[in-house]
Formats: C-alpha cells, structure tokens, sequence
C-alpha cells in the first residue's frame, strides 16, 4: 500500500426494529468505529399504546386487562402489582387465600420469565440448546396457568381484592411436582452453560455496572442486584404472602453479565422454595376479600342466583366502585423483570384521574447507552440480552 | 425516617417553598414551587441522614381545571441505605412550563424527563436531550394532557406518518398476495 493511505471512517448502523436480538422493536442507532461502537443511541415507543390515556378513561376494574399487555410475558405479576396498589388505595385487605394463590402466581411467572430470558439470552449468544431445553419447562408452567384462568399469555387474573377464581386440588398436586422436579432441571440448564467457554468469555468482565452507578441509573430487579445491591421489594415492602414465606436475595458481586445470569438462576431456585412453602402453607377460605362489597365484585355465584348481587356487579363494572376515597398512591412490586410500580391519583370518582406506570424495562433501556459505548458490536447483543428488557412493557 | 420528619426537614431548610405537606395512607407528598427544585433534591440526596440516592419515579400530573397551578412535576425518592421514601411535587404553571432538570443528580432520569415532555410538554432545563421518546418526533400535542382527546376523527389533521401507511395500503389493495 505504499504511497496511498487506507481512509478509515466511522459507520453507522441502524440495528432493530426488526432484529431478532433486539427481543421486541427496539432500534439502536450504533456508531461504530470498527468493531468498537462509539455511540449508541436507542429508540423506542414501537409498541406505544397508551395505556396510561386509557386508564384514565376506564374504571379500576377495566384497567386490569391492560396491565396484562404490558410485560406480555409475566402477565400475572403485572396484575397482581395493579391490584396491590389499588388496594392500597382504597385500604382493603384481600384474605390470607389469595394472597397466597397470588404469591404463587407471581413467582411462577417470575420463574416462566427467566427460563424465557435464559433462553433467548443464550440463543443471543450462541448458545443454541439452552432454549429447547428452558422451553419444556416453560410449557409445563403454561399449561398450569391455563388450567386455572383458561389463558396462557395475557392472564386477567388478579381482580381488586382477591383473585378471579380459587384454584384447584389437582393444580396444587401438579404444581408440587413441578417444584419438586424443577431444581433437577435449573442444574441441566448449569451443566450446559456454567462452565462452557465460550458462555464464561462472552458473559465475565462484560457490561459492567458498579452498584452505586446502578443505583443511580434506576435499575432494579436482578439487573441491580447482580452489582450486589440486596433491594427487593418483596424484602424492603413487603405484599401478599412474601412476608409469611422464607427466601433469599441472591447477589452478585462483579455487576457484569456473568454475575446477573447467576443472579437469575438463583433466583429460579428461590422461587421454587416460595412456592413450594406456599401450597404448604395454603390456608382455606374466601378468594375475594367479603368486607369490602363496595369495592370488590361480588362471588360469581351469587351474581347468577340473586338481584342485588347482579345490580351491584352492574354498578362495579360500569361505573367503578362509587365511593372511592380521595388520594395518591405509589406501590411498587417486585415484577420478574424489576420494580413496577403504580402511582394511582384518585379524585374520588370510579375511574383513576391518574395512573402512573414505572416500568422496570423503560428505566433498563435507558441504560444501553452506558453499557454500549465503548464495547464492541458483539457485546452488545450481550448486553440486551442481559438487562432483560421487554418492549411491551418499556413503550407502554 | 418517617417520612414526615423528611418532609418537616425540607421544611425547615426551605421554609419559602414549600407550599404543602399531605398525608394518605402513611405516604407523604410535599409540595413546592418550582423555582429550587433542583437545590431541595440535592439537599435530599446529599445530606447523609436523609440520603435519597434512588429515584423511583418521576412523572407529570395535568390538573386541568383542578387546582391553580396546572401542571406537577412528581418525584418519588427512595433511601436504599435508610428505607424510606418520600414524594415531593413541584408546581409547574402553564405559562411557564418548564422546570430544572435532575438530569445530574440521577442518570436514570434523562428518559423519565424526556417523557414527561412527551406526554406533557413540560421541557427540563439543562436535559442533555430533550427530545420526544414514546411518540415519533414529527408529533404534534401532548397526549397526557387532560384536553387532549381520547379518541377523534382527525382526517386530514392526522399524523403524516400514518397517513402514508394508509395511503400505501390502499394503493397496495390491487396486489394479490402469495
């Protein structure tokens, strides 16, 4: 090359909103300098809704199937979260059964969301087999969910004060022994990626965030703890049945990719135990809390036998519980994916004047930026991967 | 700390902006003129009994009709260390729709600003980006604004981007599809 000089310049690349690594429609404009991506900015709102608009405009008990929309894929902590902070709103107390049918719930979804994660996130990676493997157990959970509610994916479980309907004997029996079989199949998942090469290279000293750069980006869930922040909701502020049952908070130490896989599986473990103690512990009774008529609907079979119950389901649905106290609150749970929290402004009328949705995913994609630039191009796929993000949920 | 005695403190140090401390089911808003917002954070985050050092949440709140000053910059603050929380609103006026941002105290909250502009078209001084982020940027209105319609037939005031999605569709309709 003598005599002529190479011209390096700087390429941009549009990656997404199409792209399989991009877990959704998310677009990353990447300017790269070789393999070195020097700048990276995200773009989302794809899969804009507007579920705070129409909460607005719905009664607190139609709010519920959208929260099931937003993080499509652990539907019933999305649900359980709304209902929390309603109740809390209105100061009701749902009884000791569903709040631990709605513990159990919350934390199979917690589980069916990392096998999802663990897979996709080693298929990122180029770790091909993961994902059939996590797939069997997520169809086992599935099916269990469909088995109560009738729906798999977008569930509208929960309701204000209680859960929809009572769960049976036979998914008891069904779920204790998918507790029981469960750890046998995390350590399958461990023996295919924990020690593998290629896993360790692609996933130690990648994306590294130190806690108190975590703390203050926002993060949370896993994706915090995995730079050794021990903040849990179900810890720090706890709801339903998390404060009757024993479990753990795994941390990680390094806050690099490796650290939040393992943070995540741990957390697999943990859930198992949660749940587990759950349908030991169950206690019988009511599934929608009796003490609050007007707020909660009334038992289904009441509605089809007698008038009044009828005309005040009627009431409830169309025009929303009448007399709903005047106030603001934050209440915040400990989705799959991180914090969610509800901030609920009520001016007294059925509907929310107000409904605030903190998204973990949102806060976690504003974080690309940082764990990006400066990486190579490869890592970058790494690092999606790795804050767990679902656009759904992120675009609202 | 209770929560109260945060706000009492802020109180204290910042006698002239605070305009009201309300208290629902043991949380506790304060709220406060916009014009220190920025210095009654830092204190917030800064001083080391207080220590807020997480920012759960920042939002806007339109109060159409509702209350004087029509606008409120929500910010929901945490202690990680300490455990507890408090929520403090700034007023935001109409005419003046604009507040500090807090950009510089938290990372995390560059997109939570840029979407409160795009909902509410509140603009943050001293954000690093003020763009929209949920809506494309050839927008126009803000939706979370309490006048702004649920639902309209706009017909040619629709947004362009949409539009030739339609148009594009309808010269298409002829195609048959294999």
């Amino acid at each position: 090359m003598s005599g002529r000089e190479l011209k390096t310049k700087e390429l941009t690349l549009s990656l997404g909103p199409q792209h399989p690594a991009t877990h959704g429609v998310l677009r990353l404009v990447l300017d790269l300098d070789g393999e070195t991506v020097v700048k990276c900015t995200p773009h989302v709102g794809y899969l804009h809704r507007g579920t705070e608009k129409l909460a607005e405009h719905r009664t607190y008990m139609q709010v519920i199937p959208l929260t099931d929309r937003l993080d499509y894929i652990s539907s019933m902590a999305n649900n359980v979260g709304y209902c929390v902070a309603v109740e809390r709103l209105f100061g009701i107390e749902p009884p000791e059964r569903a709040k631990y049918i709605r513990t159990i719930m919350s934390e199979m979804t917690r589980i069916s969301s990392h096998i999802l994660w663990l897979g996709t996130h080693a298929l990122d990676i180029g770790a091909m087999t993961v994902f059939l493997y996590s797939f069997r157990e997520r169809e086992w959970l599935l099916d269990l969910f469909e088995m109560t509610c009738g729906a798999r994916l977008t569930v509208s479980y929960g309701r204000i004060g209680g859960v929809r309907n009572d769960v049976t004997q036979e998914f008891l029996d069904r779920l204790y022994k998918f507790t029981e079989e469960f750890p046998g199949r995390i350590e399958e998942y461990e023996t295919l990626i924990d020690q593998n090469r290629i896993w360790l290279q692609r996933t130690k000293g990648i994306g590294i965030l130190s806690a108190e750069e975590a703390i203050n980006w926002g993060l949370t869930g896993p994706t915090l703890r995995g730079s050794g922040v021990p903040y849990d909701v179900r810890k720090y502020a706890p709801y339903d049945a998390y404060d009757k049952v024993e479990f753990e908070v795994p941390i990680g130490k390094n806050g690099d990719v490796y650290d939040r896989y393992r943070c995540r599986m741990e957390e697999m473990r943990q859930s198992n135990r949660i749940i587990k103690q759950c349908i030991e512990k169950m206690p019988k009774g009511p599934i929608l809390t009796p003490d609050a008529p007007k707020f909660t609907l009334p038992p289904k079979d009441k509605v089809l036998a007698d008038m009044e119950s009828m005309i005040h389901q009627f009431v409830l649905i169309t025009k929303g519980p009448m007399t709903a106290p005047e106030g603001e609150i934050y209440s915040a749970v400990e989705a799959p994916k991180g914090e969610l929290g509800f901030y609920i402004i009520s001016d007294g009328t059925g509907r929310p004047y107000r409904m605030r949705l903190r998204s973990p995913s949102f806060v976690h994609a504003s974080v690309l930026p940082r764990l990006c630039e400066g990486s190579l191009i490869a890592d970058v796929v790494a690092n999606i991967g790795t804050i767990d993000i679902v656009l759904g949920e992120c675009d609202r | 700390m209770e929560s109260k005695q945060i706000a009492e403190l802020i109180k204290e140090r910042f006698p002239t902006e605070v305009r009201k401390i309300k208290e629902f089911r043991g949380q506790v808003s304060i709220t406060v003129g916009k014009e220190r917002v920025k210095d009654i954070i830092r204190y917030l985050h800064d001083t080391p009994e207080l220590y807020l050092d997480y920012l759960q949440d920042l939002c806007g709140v339109d109060y159409l009709e509702k209350k004087e000053v029509r606008f409120e910059v929500v910010y929901h603050l945490y202690s990680m260390r300490h455990r507890h929380m408090i929520r403090m609103k700034a007023e935001v006026p109409e005419g003046d729709c604009s507040i500090d941002s807090v950009t510089g105290i938290w990372a995390g909250a560059n997109w939570h600003e840029r979407e409160c502009y795009d909902m509410y078209g509140i603009t943050f001084k001293g954000h690093p980006d003020m763009r929209r982020i949920l809506l494309p940027e050839d927008w126009e209105g803000y939706p979370l604004r309490k006048d702004y319609p649920l639902k309209a037939d706009l017909g040619e005031m629709e947004w362009k981007g949409y539009r030739e999605v339609m148009e594009t569709a309808e010269k298409n309709k002829g195609y048959e599809v294999r």
